[in-house]
């Protein structure tokens, strides 16, 4: 599977506060909690944000909260997929649970920028920066997280080992 | 293999001989726990994928503490939905307004969470267990939602970091002073994905509530798990309240660690977490004058009897600051009370304080003291991150309730010892 999109970029410890705000948790609707997704951090990700778009951050990606409001209104947006030089470990198993694909790589997470192109390739890990003409690999998942992930998260892939 | 505390406790839920760090496992938890915030999504989403019973009713908790009692239409429908699916299952441990507590106060309390046992919650400070000895850690709704359907939960094994703690604390330095100060030498994710094992001579000089403190923010430096030897105290604290066997783990002695740290108690001097992170620790000496417009004290990291206590021998015969409004809130039915029955409760209304009842609103920018732009708050919660508590441009600074107690009374950040 590929990806492709524009790249937004963040910094350090992006939190989950910021990614989705508590005073919005008591919304149920996913897809009008997506509609503030990321506003404390950047509020015209929302308008800007096309299908198939990557976020791209440095380290400690979805620190803070357990809330899988986090990791939902980035999938609700379409976002493609997550890079960054790593992730809280919570908003990490929230991702693959629910489906939404993250990568870790330092290496492009440092050097792709606010508005490259970049291309992904799930089966290899291979991120292809098309603005920079750079590749970059990003770390494999244990064949465990590959399961859940094919599954189309943990309770499919749950329900699929029962069935 | 040698193993540190919390593989031992992994390794056993297992069912397995030994775990390694990196080792991928399904284990068995003895505890499933969520709030009114992550519940309904467990909830629709164990219903969506076809589970039709959860795997054992006396061993799910609900507790309903977030936005209860609840601030407006929707929060309202958050916890029927979650009150409804506990009639349902016949959920034993099911906690509503006049019952509830902020969960990871409560938990404890009720004696649901024990030494040795393995428990999973759909909030991130469910790594507060770890102060009994017990494996806790928080998950998402989806992995709760597996864990009420299976009784099982996924784990990659967790390597850790040693923290040796020695020598005794100063007057007025709790736990909170210890955990910022240890999460501002390792940074936010100073522990990612590994355990961090507190011990040392130095533990045997902290009350349990401190050891509640300072697990509860594990996460806040990244960790799976924070955990302490289990000892006198922890036996006295679960007794009368825990009606099961109990199990003891200790870490071997030749167990490996990624680092480790020693924490001499006696150095330490209060300390406050500037905004907006955690990391940002300063000792309060070390700060400009920075006033305030509002105290928080309560919370899952400081809401226990020991920190009204303190709060309330910090504010006998004084009275807050004017502009400062002071908001304390005893954790549980159980702390409040026994504010009552001390005398705790005159002196918070005496000194200008209000007391609420036992939620989690402010400290995640839900309701009862939500910061208006550019205002700025002391606060005993657990985190400062952007807008945490209000609007972006609002500020929090992390700290002790007798950090927060003596702000409120001088209107400005400062140390109890500089309270007139």
């Amino acid at each position: 599977m590929i990806a492709k999109g524009r790249v937004f970029k963040y910094g350090d410890n992006v939190d989950t506060d910021v990614i989705i705000p508590a005073r919005y948790l008591n919304i149920a609707d996913p897809k009008e909690l997506a509609t503030h997704a990321m506003e404390d951090i950047d509020d015209t990700f929302v308008s800007r944000v096309q299908d198939g778009d990557i976020i791209v951050a440095t380290k400690n990606f979805g620190c803070g909260s357990s809330r899988e409001h986090a990791p939902l209104v980035i999938k609700e947006n379409n976002v493609s997929c997550v890079i960054a030089s790593s992730f809280a470990r919570i908003f990490y198993r929230n991702a693959i649970n629910i489906g939404l694909p993250i990568l870790e790589c330092e290496e492009a997470a440092n050097d792709i920028m606010e508005g490259d192109i970049v291309s992904v390739d799930f089966d290899t890990g291979i991120i292809h920066n098309e603005t920079k003409n750079k590749e970059y690999k990003a770390v494999a998942f244990p064949p465990f997280i590959q399961s859940i992930i094919k599954a189309g998260g943990l309770l499919k892939s749950l329900k699929e080992r029962e069935g | 293999m040698a193993m540190t505390m919390t593989q031992k406790i992994l390794a056993k839920h297992a069912g397995l001989e030994e775990v390694k760090a990196g080792q991928l496992i399904e284990a068995n938890i003895d505890l499933a726990l969520a709030n009114d915030i992550t519940g309904p999504v467990a909830i629709r989403e164990m219903e969506k994928a076809g589970f039709e019973k959860v795997f054992d009713k006396d061993k799910i908790a609900l507790v309903m503490d977030h936005f209860a009692p609840n601030k407006d239409i929707k929060s309202a429908e958050q916890c029927l939905e979650c009150r409804e699916f506990a009639k349902r299952h016949n959920i034993t441990h099911f906690y509503d307004v006049g019952e509830m507590g902020i969960e990871h106060a409560l938990l404890p309390e009720k004696g649901l969470t024990a030494s040795g046992e393995l428990i999973i919650g759909a909030d991130s400070h469910t790594c507060t267990y770890g102060a009994l000895g017990a494996f806790s850690t928080g998950v998402g709704s989806t992995d709760l939602a597996a864990g009420m359907a299976t009784g099982k939960a996924w784990f990659k094994v967790p390597s850790a970091i040693k923290f040796v703690l020695t020598g005794k604390k100063a007057p007025y330095i709790s736990g909170k002073d210890i955990i910022l100060y240890i999460i501002g030498k390792i940074g936010v994710d100073g522990a990612l994905y590994r355990s961090m094992e507190f011990v040392g001579d130095g533990v045997a000089e902290l009350s349990m509530d401190d050891r509640f403190s300072i697990c509860n923010m594990a996460i806040e430096a990244g960790a799976k798990n924070g955990i302490f030897p289990v000892d006198s105290k922890t036996m006295m604290y679960m007794k009368g309240r825990v009606n099961r066997e109990i199990t003891v783990y200790e870490a071997d002695e030749d167990a490996e660690y990624d680092e480790v740290y020693e924490i001499n108690l006696s150095e330490l001097k209060p300390t406050v977490a500037c905004p907006h992170l955690p990391e940002n620790t300063k000792f309060v000496d070390e700060l400009d004058k920075i006033e305030i417009n509002q105290a928080v004290i309560g919370s899952c990291t400081n809401g226990r009897i020991e920190d009204m206590r303190i709060a309330a021998e910090i504010l006998k015969g004084k009275h807050v600051a004017k502009g400062v409004r002071t908001i304390i809130i005893p954790a549980t039915q159980e702390v409040y009370m026994q504010c009552i029955l001390e005398g705790l409760m005159q002196i918070f209304i005496e000194a200008g304080a209000i007391v609420s009842t036992p939620t989690c609103g402010p400290c995640l920018g839900g309701h009862m003291g939500i910061l208006a732009h550019g205002e700025r708050s002391i606060s005993t919660t657990n985190r400062n991150f952007i807008g945490r508590m209000g609007h972006i441009t609002s500020e929090v600074y992390l700290s002790s309730p007798a950090v927060a107690a003596a702000s409120a009374v001088m209107g400005y950040i400062c140390s109890p010892a500089d309270v007139k």
